[in-house]
């Protein structure tokens, strides 16, 4: 299958959690898939991402977060984005994410939730499903 | 996770057995095996307690003392943590392990903007000198030592612990901390790392150099492989950096003028038990060996105390797995049984329920029964080193030796840790490892019980910790009560006085004691260092 563009995904870790094993590894998945990968790095605010995102023109962001803190976190990027008229970019959330909580990401506009675990496959596939 | 690779040969039945380390394993060994090493009883063993310590730092290992057990506590209030503290000592604990809220780890106080929403949910939350008062009420600080699991504000903490321990009477000469105090591993994983590598090391040595004219009972720092593993590392990594972060201290205070003999007796390591047993085995015996002779002969120590690998051999944190949790319960008694065997002087074990959660008080003191079994009732004491000379274990120490030498030499040729972590090698080394095994765990290479083998169907759902922050605004207004009562001209000075030293170069510890004292903030002393430090620019290659 060939794609037309290369899709441009910026990983990022919102907060003060540094777990970024996570993070990195799914970087390198995509990458070796032959997306465009940008590593925000460690400590970053919603504003920050928001604007690396822009710099960058990534297509997607995908957010890594271990914390539990997820929903609010995404609320306030999904926020942001909304407010900067930025929701062409889409957002897929990772990480130490309940079951029940996917819906709840769905339905504030995150377009994919990878539980830690999730098949590579299915992460690449679901994102180049967006495209 | 982490264990060795399986791969099928079609041909003779028989698998190829790889560690993680790079190390193959044949079906058999036996005494040729030895003589293709070269096998030199006094040369790569010596007797249990004689350089170069491969068998034990004691002569007669735990029949002489057993393992130190130091479960890690501490969540919430320090109320909680006062009563976790003395629950665990209660039920035979002999030390303590405090964990600290990440915005306590990256130097914020409760009430700033950054910390909503973290205050308490990983440890204890630590403001100033009153939550220590709390926390460590009752303990007997000349008797039970604690370690401070922090890194880029441990200094702050140690002079808390210092500052605490005289309120309570106790002088700084009878107290005993170890505070984490390893801002190179931060940087390389776990991530709480504020400011630039030249000042983050400054402070470690800073600490060091303290403790060694002031607190002849703390240990100012514990390298931590164990981290570098949970990022991705490999086995031989895990101590090849470790050592490699180690020379970078030792480098830095000896060009303070101190003699290595004066210190590095202080140092110690804080390494992981996952995995393949025998690669941990292997991998203990050869750093023990490793490490002595590394300060023998690059640094002259001379006294044999002073070559001693200390340190807690433990964790295992990534080999637990969210799937079928009760099996970690299994995992954990083998991996007490990996540090056992590998002579651990401290241990302890993360808790079956910790994949998912901080851990409930039954699942941590299952985890001492655990250690308390393998010791005193299975026979893991009664003889040291009981694996010494088997043509297998001795045969894969020797490889594993030369491994992680592999593994210092690469990073002596990017020059240095420090340059190599500036530039962002060992990250991207780590990504790249922790990348590779994730791939072999997909693909079967690797096997894990109940995730990727007699896995039981529904993927099994996360159960969070709940976070009750309904007390954070308890802490956070007698904070503010704090900031209006205490004396604020002290305050103003010490950390006046805390910014000129930490302008000058000067060791930074008195000011820090000085601001305790004088109850200002963890924010308020970081908040000095980040003006006159500023912030690391992490490289972000993968």
């Amino acid at each position: 299958m060939e794609y037309k563009k290369r899709i441009r995904v910026l990983i990022a870790k919102p907060g003060l959690d540094g777990h970024d094993r996570g993070a990195k590894v799914i970087a390198l998945a995509l990458r070796d898939a032959g997306m465009e990968v940008l590593y925000s790095g460690l400590h970053q605010s919603i504003d920050q991402i928001v604007s690396t995102a822009v710099q960058e023109s990534v297509d997607v962001i995908g957010l890594s977060v271990m914390t539990g803190a997820h929903l609010s976190i995404s609320k306030r990027l999904m926020q942001t984005l909304h407010d900067k008229k930025l929701s062409d970019i889409f957002v897929v959330v990772g990480g130490v994410i309940p079951q029940n909580d996917i819906s709840k990401l769905q339905e504030i506009g995150v377009k994919g939730v990878f539980p830690g675990g999730t098949r590579f496959e299915v992460i690449v596939d679901s994102i180049r499903a967006l495209f | 996770m982490g264990v060795a690779k399986y791969i099928k040969n079609q041909a003779d039945g028989v698998e190829k057995v790889i560690y993680q380390s790079g190390i193959e394993v044949k079906p058999s060994y036996g005494p040729k095996d030895l003589e293709a090493i070269g096998f030199d009883y006094d040369e790569d063993l010596g007797d249990p307690g004689q350089y170069p310590f491969t068998r034990s730092i004691h002569p007669l290992g735990y029949r002489s003392r057993a393992w130190t057990t130091r479960q890690y506590t501490g969540f919430g209030t320090p109320q909680d943590t006062n009563e976790r503290f003395k629950y665990m000592i209660a039920n035979g604990q002999n030390g303590l392990n405090v964990a600290f809220d990440l915005p306590t780890q990256m130097g914020y106080d409760s009430d700033s903007p950054q910390s909503e929403g973290e205050v308490g949910r990983v440890g204890m939350a630590v403001d100033s000198l009153q939550d220590f008062e709390i926390a460590f009420k009752d303990i007997q600080f000349d008797r039970i030592g604690s370690g401070l699991t922090i890194n880029a504000v441990a200094s702050i903490m140690l002079a808390m612990y210092q500052a605490t321990a005289e309120k309570f009477g106790y002088s700084k000469e009878t107290i005993s901390a170890t505070p984490q105090n390893d801002i190179l591993k931060e940087m390389i994983g776990r991530g709480a790392w504020i400011f630039p590598v030249e000042p983050s090391v400054r402070l470690v040595c800073d600490t060091i150099e303290y403790s060694v004219k002031e607190l002849p009972r703390c240990n100012p720092v514990s390298i931590c492989g164990y981290h570098i593993r949970e990022s991705g590392a490999t086995p031989s990594q895990e101590v090849g950096f470790a050592f490699e972060i180690a020379k970078t201290y030792i480098d830095n205070l000896v060009g303070r003028g101190l003699s290595p003999d004066d210190f590095v007796g202080r140092f110690s390591f804080n390494l992981n038990v996952f995995g393949n047993l025998w690669e941990q085995i292997a991998k203990f015996r050869a750093a023990r060996k490793l490490w002595a002779r590394l300060l023998k002969e690059e640094y002259g120590v001379t006294n044999r105390k002073n070559q001693f690998l200390r340190g807690l051999f433990g964790g295992g944190g990534s080999g637990l797995t969210k799937e079928q949790p009760e099996n970690n319960i299994i995992r954990g008694a083998y991996y007490g049984l990996a540090a056992a065997l590998s002579g651990a002087q401290t241990t302890a074990l993360c808790s079956f329920d910790e994949a998912f959660t901080i851990p409930t008080p039954r699942a941590a003191l299952l985890s001492l029964r655990t250690l308390e079994i393998l010791m005193e009732e299975v026979g893991l004491r009664d003889t040291v080193d009981p694996l010494a000379g088997s043509y297998f274990v001795e045969t894969i120490t020797k490889e594993m030796e030369g491994k992680i030498k592999e593994e210092m030499l690469r990073v002596q040729k990017t020059g240095g840790m420090t340059k190599a972590i500036s530039s962002g090698y060992i990250q991207r080394e780590v990504a790249r490892q922790a990348y590779d095994f994730e791939k072999s765990l997909q693909n079967g290479e690797i096997i894990k019980v109940g995730v990727n083998k007699y896995a039981e169907g529904d993927q099994p759902d996360v159960e969070l910790h709940e976070y009750d922050d309904s007390w954070v605004n308890t802490q956070i207004s007698r904070l503010k009560e704090l900031r209006r009562t205490r004396d604020n001209r002290e305050v103003n000075r010490s950390l006046k006085s805390l910014q000129k030293t930490a302008k000058s170069g000067n060791n930074v510890m008195p000011d820090l004691v000085d601001c305790c004292r004088a109850y200002a903030t963890v924010g308020e002393m970081t908040g000095v260092f980040r003006d006159v430090f500023g912030e690391w620019d992490e490289p972000c290659l993968f």
